[in-house]
């Protein structure tokens, strides 16, 4: 298997899109950058600059694909710590320190560390951070300014905030409450409305733009001045001539002191750590799969924070949010990095005195609803099914955190994660004697399969070792990972593994398990017990009204029907629909006898972090009689034209110029896909009410609105579908 | 060539629990072997003694075993060795426990010293028993080092003479080797085609060394070549214990030092974790 050279070609054929992905980026970029900066307590220019300068430098150097670098969540604790212990100029200095250790970890291949952390722990950390943002923040999003030492004393004062905003008195401070709701509510039910048009801006710039469209109503119509306290508008952003003429000089000065290096060291590790996390979900989503070199994102990373720290930026890292919008709008290399940064400029050029119309509680409402994301309840939740004693973990960091700081909150972690991993295997000498040992013995089989023996035990302490080995077997591969000379298995390792057998899934091969049941019947290991059982319970007698419609029709029907949830549903696998999407689980399936074709509601997320949205949709899948070319049949609007321009092609048919205008028909091999599309099938689509239909090669999946169907809608589907059969089938 | 493998075996003998299984496990591979036993016993000669231990062997010296009983005190480990030379054993047995204490790790035990300084070959064995236990699977190793000859020799002669089945020869191949890092897709590949080069070498190497053997040796055995990229020492022992097999051959190690017992390696990993019996040889 020869690999693809990325060639100049390739590039230039692929930047429209990026270009496109790029823009749509940098539209959510922009207001976070300036949320974060100020919730940092730095100047609201300092966060677009951070994304400037990393959107530059990383695009160039960087090892990943499809990540969007800038400033980031995680790191808004320790920056605002940072400034108000060193002061701004010193800030700068620790920023350029943290980004000449990053590049140190880079060239040491310090890109595993991550690895040393037990995921509670990181949980725990991310949830604290939330916790801090979201408590600073919420008393700006409702008009009140406040001063509290520690992120503890902000989150107590939640409720008085909550109380005097019914007792303003000042008309100035309702209308900037007033702001922070409404955007809060955009934030929150952004993600609820399913609508191409509204979702090709991202939440966050609906509030920009609302913001000033509201303040240009007063100034424009009314003719008054904007009914937002001056205070709690964003304040003036400098011009591009200034930020360049006015850059502000790092001050080194206190680079004896501790408590710089120990801003620094924070810096360092969080960055890292966001980073590393990061890029690790990032290439889930990566339509290619390719894998990241983490090491060299992690040198570009740091060289670009060195940049950012003289420029009067933060620190840059790869984040999660802005690069999941990338890969779902199209975003397939590192130019859309570029053009997400270059597109900052233009409206930094362009607009800069516009976005002094954004009120601050407006802003602070996407910080709020990025802090609740952090630390919402739905984590706690899944912490705890995986097992009581991660929720020990968990919040043992997640309070160290909060009340003492960053890097104590991450030790205690480690130590609470160590100290329970003794409790639960009852040996502290299991852990010290084989640390060091290389538990992990990794040998090709005859057959060609990989076989790969852990020893000892298996938790974040050596994890490293059995990545390693993972690492290096081309993942089309079939492995094999016996855990049963291992006495003890954590959950960070299981959890670790999960993502490997999903990669090697998606890549043609595959990880089995073995072993874990003899630790299960020892019952010494409840976390891998734990891990390994579904939780997969429904009361029989709970089932909804449609549920028993649904049960209705498929005696009609004479179909199957089962309600229950199904995890393993490969046979959606390979269409163009679900490539960006993750599948959750498919429930209130109705199967015809022969497994022809099947209507079910699959529950799946798109996007990551804040920009997650979680979709139920109805669908039908039709199994095809042998194989036909994929495509991809929808219904011609402006966004599809809009998209033409961008790179994608319209298949057309020049004897049905009825079809060729009304639908969008696309798919990689144009003559075979002309070939498939008789006249019959043509003038079916043609006659019937539309729907968007799918081929992934070996099957068809056809649906009309994402969300659930109701009665009558899954009807008129299944009707649909057994008539869309019976054309194929004839053709 | 020569063989008879082993001419004479000895083994350290005192009353303990073990003492009728590991005289047993002895005497039965002197008579596989068609070897003299010499059991050395740390402590005063005495007649009833001499006598316990000659009950003990009664059945075997129907079946035709030499053997001889020595008597010396002293030192355990000065007095193994001395014998040792003295009466010219190429292979000595040694009963070790499964499970050592941690604190002797670094201190020690009697046999881990009499390991380290013996010039003959050396058997450990981790459960000795009354009755035979027939041993199948041999893994032996088939490191790039001068002795392998020799102890791939030695492997399937032993191999013969307890009848086993099958013999796999382990080459492991350190990861230093593999010049690449996988650090993503392209490299990956890269460290994928160096890695199958390596295999192939090694496996012609060790394939010279088999033609070598003569051929009554090995027709009856099966004979499998697993190329292993790991630790050197630490990972036969992994995949011994993997594969289940009932006796490791190893080359005799180069001689230590303190830094070697501090920081494990070769041997020394398979003396803190014996996944099976292993024969040692020197």
């Amino acid at each position: 298997m020869r690999p693809k050279k990325p060639s100049l070609i390739g590039l230039v054929k692929t930047l429209p899109k990026n270009m496109f992905s790029g823009l749509v980026v940098s539209l959510i970029a922009l207001p976070l950058g300036l949320g974060l900066a100020m919730a940092s307590e730095a100047p609201p220019i300092a966060g677009v600059i951070t994304a400037i300068v990393g959107g530059v430098i990383v695009s160039f150097l960087g090892g990943s694909f499809v990540t969007i670098s800038g400033p980031g969540n995680g790191l808004v604790g320790v920056v605002l710590v940072a400034i108000t212990t060193l002061g701004l100029t010193a800030t700068y200095a620790a920023i350029i320190c943290s980004g000449v250790l990053l590049i140190i970890l880079g060239f040491l291949r310090m890109g595993k560390l991550a690895d040393y952390f037990p995921s509670s722990a990181i949980q725990g950390m991310l949830a604290a951070i939330g916790l801090i943002i979201l408590g600073k923040q919420f008393h700006i999003m409702l008009g009140n300014k406040i001063t509290k030492n520690s992120g503890i004393d902000y989150l107590l004062e939640i409720p008085n905030t909550i109380i005097s905003v019914f007792h303003f008195e000042d008309k100035g401070l309702i209308y900037a409450a007033l702001a922070g709701v409404l955007s809060l509510g955009i934030m929150v039910f952004y993600s609820k409305i399913r609508n191409k048009y509204l979702q090709l801006i991202p939440a966050p710039m609906w509030i920009v733009l609302f913001s000033i469209g509201f303040s240009y109503y007063y100034e424009l119509i009314l003719k008054a001045p904007n009914p937002i306290s001056l205070d709690y508008m964003i304040p003036a952003i400098p011009d591009i001539g200034t930020i360049i003429t006015e850059v502000p000089a790092p001050d080194f000065k206190m680079i004896g002191t501790f408590s710089f290096w120990s801003s620094v060291i924070a810096l360092t590790l969080i960055a890292s750590i966001e980073s590393l996390l990061s890029i690790k979900a990032v290439d889930k989503l990566d339509l290619e799969k390719r894998r990241s070199n983490v090491n060299k994102d992690i040198k570009a990373l740091g060289l670009a924070t060195v940049a950012s720290g003289f420029l009067g930026g933060l620190n840059v890292v790869t984040v999660i949010a802005r690069s999941s919008v990338n890969v779902n709008n199209g975003g397939s290399n590192r130019s859309s990095n570029f053009f997400h940064s270059l597109f900052l400029v233009v409206f930094i050029l362009l607009f800069s005195t516009e976005l002094t119309r954004i009120p601050l509680s407006a802003l602070m409402a996407i910080l709020v609803y990025t802090g609740y994301k952090l630390a919402s309840p739905v984590i706690v939740r899944k912490i705890f099914t995986i097992g009581k004693e991660q929720l020990i973990i968990f919040f043992s960091t997640l309070l160290v955190t909060l009340k003492v700081g960053l890097i104590s909150g991450i030790s205690a972690g480690l130590i609470a994660t160590f100290i329970i991993h003794v409790v639960v295997t009852k040996s502290f000498g299991l852990f010290v004697k084989n640390i060091l040992k290389p538990n992990v013995l990794m040998y090709k089989e005859e057959d060609g399969s990989y076989f790969i023996s852990v020893k000892h035990f298996c938790s974040f302490l050596n994890f490293n070792t059995l990545k390693t080995s993972l690492e290096a077997i081309p993942e089309n591969n079939d492995v094999i990972i016996d855990f049963s000379l291992c006495g003890f298995v954590d959950h960070s390792s299981m959890e670790n593994i999960d993502d490997y057998q999903e990669l090697f899934h998606k890549k043609g091969g595959n990880i089995e398990v073995i072993g874990l049941d003899v630790l299960g019947a020892e019952s010494k290991h409840p976390f891998a017990l734990r891990r390994m059982l579904p939780v997969q319970k429904m009361m029989p007698d709970n089932k909804t009204k449609r549920q028993k419609n649904l049960g209705i029709i498929s005696d009609k029907f004479e179909l199957s029907y089962e309600y229950e949830k199904k995890y393993n549903n490969s046979f959606l696998e390979g269409f163009v629909y679900f490539q960006t999407k993750k599948i959750e689980y498919i429930s209130n399936e109705l199967k015809e006898k022969n497994s022809k074709y099947q209507s079910f509601d699959v529950v799946f997320s798109e996007g990551e972090f804040i920009a997650k949205e979680v979709v139920r949709t109805t669908m039908l899948y039709i199994k095809a009689p042998n194989e036909i070319p994929a495509f991809t049949l929808d219904k011609e609007g402006i966004l599809e034209r809009f998209y033409a321009l961008a790179g994608y092609e319209d298949i057309d048919f020049e004897r049905h110029e009825d079809f060729s205008n009304r639908f969008y028909l696309r798919g990689e091999d144009p003559d075979n896909i002309k070939r498939f599309f008789t006249d019959d099938l043509v003038r079916f689509f043609e006659s019937n009410p539309y729907y968007h239909v799918e081929s992934n090669k070996k099957g068809v999946l056809v649906y009309n609105k994402e969300r659930v169907a109701s009665i009558k809608e899954v009807k008129a589907l299944i009707d649909f579908g057994v008539r869309l059969s019976s054309v194929i089938n004839k053709s | 060539m020569n063989t008879t493998v082993f001419k004479t075996i000895g083994i350290g003998v005192t009353f303990s629990p073990n003492l009728e299984a590991n005289i047993n496990e002895a005497a039965r591979l002197a008579l596989f072997f068609g070897s003299k036993l010499i059991l050395i016993h740390v402590g005063k000669s005495s007649e009833d003694k001499l006598t316990a231990f000659s009950s003990l062997l009664s059945s075997f010296k129907d079946q035709g075993l030499v053997f001889e009983v020595t008597f010396n005190s002293g030192d355990p480990v000065e007095v193994i060795l001395s014998t040792t030379e003295q009466k010219k054993i190429d292979l000595l047995i040694i009963g070790a426990l499964k499970k050592e204490k941690f604190l002797k790790y670094y201190v020690g035990s009697i046999a881990r010293k009499i390991t380290r300084k013996a010039n003959c070959s050396i058997l450990l064995l981790i459960n000795p028993s009354k009755d035979r236990v027939c041993c199948n699977h041999i893994v032996v190793n088939g490191l790039k080092d001068p002795k392998t000859e020799e102890t791939l020799a030695t492997a399937f002669l032993v191999g013969n003479k307890l009848g086993a089945s099958k013999i796999t020869v382990v080459e492991e191949i350190s990861d230093d080797e593999v010049s690449v890092k996988v650090d993503d897709d392209k490299s990956l590949r890269r460290s994928t085609i160096i890695k199958e080069r390596l295999r192939v070498r090694e496996e012609m190497r060790v394939k010279a060394i088999l033609k070598t053997i003569p051929n009554k040796l090995t027709k009856d055995i099966k004979i499998k070549s697993q190329p292993i990229f790991g630790k050197r020492g630490y990972s036969i022992g992994h995949y011994a214990q993997v594969a289940r097999a009932d006796l490791l051959v190893m080359n005799a190690p180069r001689k230590m030092n303190f830094w070697d017992r501090l920081f494990p390696h070769d041997i020394e990993h398979i003396l803190t974790e014996l996944p099976t019996d292993v024969l040692i040889v020197q």
